[in-house]
């Protein structure tokens, strides 16, 4: 975790199984007061990838648990997840995350 | 045929990238520098504040009934969609391109406080190059059209930006003014002006305001698609800034002022423009104050 | 500096420059030829009227002094903040001052700015910054708004507003960060009518700033991000 002046910076990655055929950048959510947005890109390796800049400091143990839950359930792989927060619940973060990758095209078989 | 109602989407409540997305052509909206490329604010984390992937103002091209538009829609919900030094500079890149790409249109679909005050000094450098550039699309032949429905209003250095353009749409949702009701109040005390009273903000700045004074061209629903229509019949409507022009602008507003007797509310000025019952304008539908405003615009024709 | 001895010091007693209630006018002699002098004075809070006023000046010129120069003389404390001015849609009056100016050098009346005591946002927006080019004294003001109030604003702790200031050219208030910023052209240092002289001479025709702001390292991305939208798919 770096500590950028002024905003946590958090970075996570995780292994995962599911691979996604290609698709362009997916951008859901807003950075507003309460929300955040998430960027969801294609990146080389079979893990998934999250970067969370965020002004609400020190949060980093829920942040883990939340991309932990998220994995577990998604084993994304080969996704990167960008995330610009400004204090969202972990409830709208998920559900950020849920909408972006509803976004995603069916996983390859 | 089978006559199915529609359901309304509102603008207000929609952000800027699903306006976009309603509003033109379906698929049409090709942008430049999108969320991936990152292009975003360098001076917002020193204040511990995120930035967004596309510092609040997404920009293209597109199709709207098939007229090629160039567009940007700025997000009201990041940072009050005030500008600051990239968001404003995207604005000024769309415009400068439209200058040499020659689109139909250029389409604003503004929602801003006006500078971005974290960025105070190139948002306020920033917003004037829009102001210019602005100026310089519609001295180059092509109408700039700009829409006002987001909750935030049009505030700032952006409400003289979009009062630059050929012709602007509001709905009764939309604000348009320059001093937010906040900034009024926090200088001059509440009895000059208080921003709570909803009521009052809405009559001084808002949509049924600014369309029965003449201030807007098209008064519409809080309705993306009452928005595209009204932006499509606005496509070949230029108003070209000559001296002639600017000198009844001149006429018009001097008139404006000479006839403004320090009336303490809009109700007050909407009696003079001939409202028998200028309280009941907050409860009219938006159709029957455009059905007013066409029967006096016959009158004095 | 006050207004009487800054014409003073442009043109000499080659000038019937006057001040009615805040607003400069006037006409003066310089370097062979004659310029047409607009601006306001008492830090003027610009409100619907005096937007008016500026602007009756600009057209003025325009129908009746083709092709002749206009100098903008700036001090001001900003836009007037009043119920009534936003009632009768001061926004448009702004707007319409500012396509007056846009106009005349469009028509081919170059337009120079000077920031010579106070200018604060609204109050020079559609005038000074929409100048071919704006210029400032030394020890001129130039800024968004006061500390305190853009505390209130942003919800932002003041102290850590008046920390940035200190370097950071993005807030801190003064005539040299609008310089590095590209918002200013210049500062006009020594002899006034010298720096007069070499401003008209060097009036660009197209809009410097972003450029002038990347060169100086005030602003960095704005004409970086202008140039890459030009050259986007």
């Amino acid at each position: 975790m770096s500590m950028a002046p002024g905003v946590d910076v958090l970075d996570f990655e995780l292994p995962g199984s599911k691979a996604v055929a290609a698709f362009e950048p997916i951008l859901v959510g807003v950075v507003g007061s309460g929300n955040l947005e998430v960027l969801l890109e294609p990146q080389s390796t079979p893990t998934c990838r999250f970067q969370v800049e965020t002004s609400a400091r020190g949060f980093g143990a829920i942040w883990e648990a939340v991309v932990r839950d998220f994995q577990q359930r998604h084993s994304l792989s080969g996704v990167q997840v960008s995330i610009h927060d400004m204090g969202a619940t972990p409830a709208v973060v998920a559900l950020r995350l849920a909408q972006a990758i509803a976004e995603l095209p069916r996983a390859q078989p | 045929m089978s006559l199915r109602p529609t359901t309304v989407t509102s603008y207000a409540e929609c952000s800027a990238r699903q306006r976009l997305a309603l509003l033109l052509d379906a698929g049409s909206f090709h942008e430049w520098l999108p969320p991936a490329e990152r292009v975003t604010s360098p001076h917002l984390a020193q204040l511990g504040l995120p930035c967004a992937f596309d510092d609040g103002v997404a920009v293209g091209r597109a199709a709207l009934e098939g007229r090629s538009v160039f567009v940007a829609a700025q997000e009201g919900a990041f940072m009050g969609g005030g500008v600051g030094e990239v968001h404003g500079a995207k604005l000024v890149g769309m415009l400068r391109r439209a200058v040499r790409d020659r689109p139909d249109a250029v389409l604003l679909l503004a929602e801003s406080g006006g500078v971005r005050l974290h960025e105070a000094n190139a948002g306020l450098i920033a917003v004037s190059e829009v102001m210019r550039a602005l100026l310089d699309v519609r001295a180059s032949g092509m109408p700039v059209v700009v829409l006002i429905g987001g909750a935030n209003g049009c505030f700032g250095g952006m409400g003289i930006v979009a009062a630059c353009a050929d012709h602007i749409v509001m709905s009764d949702v939309g604000r348009h003014a320059m001093s937010g009701p906040e900034v009024i109040e926090a200088s001059g005390g509440v009895e000059e002006f208080d921003a709570r009273d909803r009521s009052l903000v809405w009559r001084t700045t808002g949509g049924k305001h600014r369309y029965l004074l003449g201030d807007c061209d098209q008064l519409v629903d809080d309705d993306v698609q009452a928005f595209r229509a009204a932006a499509t019949r606005a496509l070949d409507q230029r108003r070209p800034l000559t001296l002639t022009a600017l000198e009844a602008e001149h006429r018009l507003l001097s008139a404006r002022l000479a006839a403004a007797h320090d009336e303490a509310d809009a109700f007050e000025l909407w009696r003079r423009l001939g409202i028998t019952h200028p309280e009941q304008v907050p409860d009219r539908s938006v159709r029957d104050i455009g059905v007013w405003v066409a029967s006096r615009r016959k009158e004095v024709a | 500096m006050n207004w009487r001895e800054l014409c003073r010091a442009l043109f000499g007693d080659r000038h019937d420059v006057t001040e009615d209630d805040e607003l400069l006018r006037g006409s003066a002699h310089f370097d062979g030829d004659l310029l047409d002098v607009l601006g306001t004075t008492g830090h003027a809070a610009i409100g619907y009227a005096m937007a008016l006023r500026q602007a009756r000046a600009v057209l003025d010129t325009i129908a009746t002094h083709p092709g002749r120069t206009i100098v903008l003389l700036i001090d001001t404390q900003g836009q007037r903040l009043r119920r009534h001015d936003e009632l009768l849609g001061i926004h448009r009056a702004m707007a319409h001052l500012g396509s007056a100016i846009d106009l005349a050098r469009r028509r081919g009346h170059r337009v120079l700015g000077l920031v010579y005591d106070q200018a604060l946002s609204g109050g020079f927006i559609t005038t000074g910054l929409l100048a071919d080019a704006c210029h400032a004294l030394p020890n001129a003001e130039i800024r968004v708004m006061r500390l305190p109030a853009m505390a209130r604003v942003t919800k932002l702790p003041q102290e850590l507003l008046e920390r940035l200031s200190v370097a950071n050219p993005v807030f801190a208030p003064g005539v040299e960060n609008y310089l590095r910023m590209g918002g200013l052209a210049s500062l006009w240092q020594g002899d006034l009518a010298q720096a007069l002289r070499r401003s008209l001479a060097e009036l660009p025709t197209e809009d410097r700033r972003a450029q002038d702001g990347a060169e100086r390292g005030g602003r960095r991305l704005a004409a970086a991000t202008v140039q890459r939208i030009l050259d986007a798919a």
